[in-house]
């Protein structure tokens, strides 16, 4: 066997066992930002011109800033600055969380937008409180309708998760480096890397596309399809 | 005469410098049947709206039962909302749920019934409209006057006193016009109170307790059908009946 594929064999299990680490950190990532993100797309969509201008403030901020630098501003700054004791793992967590909250309450405000207006109206017809409304009538539909924005999302996610590195986070592109760096083998484990990442796509977009197939309303199709 | 079941006093609307309606006023007993005629932009919809505070009117009061609703009160406001149901011209189900989700969706979360007593409800709201069978199916497996009558079946399962139609058939096709006006026909048979916009003059002569003439965000003349289809005053509501009616048929 070939010495890069002996590499390769050697280091699989350690760089798979980062690969757990990527996922995590992007699922956290995921969720943190689906958690903050629907209040913000929310309250762009309805809210008071004062709320509005402090969303814009805080999209602006963190789609504005390059994650390397948002890294080191919250892990070696802040948490020194404010003596906070947060691992590399949590920050890269909720770093990756904040910026992708600014991306998705984007998508999640489109969504909202391209809804009938007709939906709200009828709900609030009906007697229910804006936030009724929001939450029973609006969301659901506007959720179905984020899944293929979410679906990029997740692969953007993915591939800057790589950037935690940075940190020390043990992800894969982290794990990758320190073996090509003992061995002198380069070439095959940044390859392996590049094909976990390929792996973790395909594997991600799949299940979402599975997932927005899921949560199809009856009788719409995909434009005709 | 028994004190009136919803009055309008001198509502009006202005979008920038346009006055889309301009203090109308109504008084709605128990069991009539108001239609609103006019050509379009003459404010129909607008008071409709305004009637349930989907658009805020800027002057104007209106009192449900004797008792004037606030409608910078929210709690009061969505209360009186309950107690009016609205039919859109184009229905405006919930896209995401089935027939029977969107009948009890407003028992439930609204009025805060237990789902399966909801449930029964709808059931038996849908098959008032003649929809049993269509029970499951969501909004874009129905025809447009089946998603009009799981619309209304909507609206009744909120037990109003009073419904609004804003041009109800207005976006059928002809073939499915009869459907909606025979569930609108029983209703308003059952008493129901009801203020109807629509351009179809020959179903509104036969069932209307007063016609309503609107034009440029006013009411510019009201009475029985008989006098505004036969005897109008205004020169402007003839010329309206007259050309409706050549287009919609007689109005027998």
């Amino acid at each position: 066997m070939p010495e890069s594929l002996i590499a390769i064999k050697d280091a699989l299990p350690y760089l798979l066992r980062g690969s757990l680490v990527t996922l995590i950190v992007v699922a956290g990532a995921m969720a943190l930002g689906l958690t903050i993100g629907v209040p913000l797309a929310v309250g762009q969509v309805y809210g008071r011109p004062a709320l509005r201008r402090v969303i814009g403030v805080y999209v602006w901020f963190f789609r504005g800033i390059p994650l390397l630098v948002l890294l080191f501003l919250f892990y070696f700054g802040l948490c020194t600055a404010l003596d906070i004791n947060l691992s590399a793992f949590t920050v890269a967590i909720i770093v990756l969380g904040l910026i992708s909250s600014a991306y998705q309450s984007q998508i999640f405000r489109g969504a909202i937008l391209s809804l009938p207006e007709g939906q709200f109206k009828a709900a609030r017809a009906l007697g229910m409180s804006d936030l009724k409304a929001i939450s029973f009538i609006v969301l659901p539909q506007a959720l179905r309708l984020s899944i293929p924005g979410w679906s990029n999302e997740y692969s953007i996610l993915l591939k800057d998760s790589a950037v935690t590195y940075a940190l020390g986070v043990a992800e894969i592109m982290a794990r990758a480096h320190f073996v090509a760096t003992r061995t002198y083998q380069q070439l095959p484990l940044y390859l392996t890397a590049g094909v976990i990442f390929l792996v973790l796509t395909y594997l991600g977009t799949r299940g979402l596309r599975m997932l927005e197939e899921k949560v199809r309303i009856p009788g719409y199709s995909a434009h005709g399809l | 005469m028994a004190s009136p079941i919803l009055r309008i006093e001198n509502v009006s609307k202005r979008y920038g410098k346009k006055d889309v309606l301009k203090g109308a006023s109504l008084t709605v007993h128990k069991g009539d049947l108001k239609i609103l005629i006019g050509p379009s932009g003459a404010g129909k919809s607008t008071l409709l709206q305004c009637i349930n505070f989907l658009v805020k009117p800027d002057e104007g009061r209106i009192w449900l039962e004797d008792q004037e609703v606030h409608y910078a009160h929210k709690r009061n406001l969505y209360a009186y909302r309950q107690k009016v149901g609205m039919i859109f011209q184009d229905f405006n189900l919930f896209d995401h749920l089935n027939a029977l989700e969107n009948v009890r969706i407003g028992m439930v979360k609204v009025k805060g019934m237990a789902k399966a007593e909801a449930g029964e409800r709808a059931v038996m709201e849908l098959e008032r409209v003649g929809l049993k069978d269509h029970m499951q199916k969501y909004p874009a497996q129905l025809s447009g006057g089946q998603k009009q009558r799981v619309s209304i079946a909507r609206a009744l399962a909120m037990d109003p006193k009073v419904m609004l139609l804003d041009e109800p058939t207005s976006a059928l096709d002809p073939e499915l016009i009869g459907e909606v006006h025979a569930v609108i026909r029983d209703l308003g048979n059952n008493g129901m109170t009801m203020i109807m916009a629509t351009h179809q003059i020959g179903f509104a002569s036969s069932l209307a307790s007063e016609i309503i003439f609107m034009e440029d965000g006013q009411i510019l003349e009201r009475g029985t059908p008989e006098k505004i289809f036969f005897q109008a005053e205004n020169a402007r509501t003839k010329e309206f009946c007259s050309k409706i009616t050549e287009l919609y048929g007689e109005t027998r």
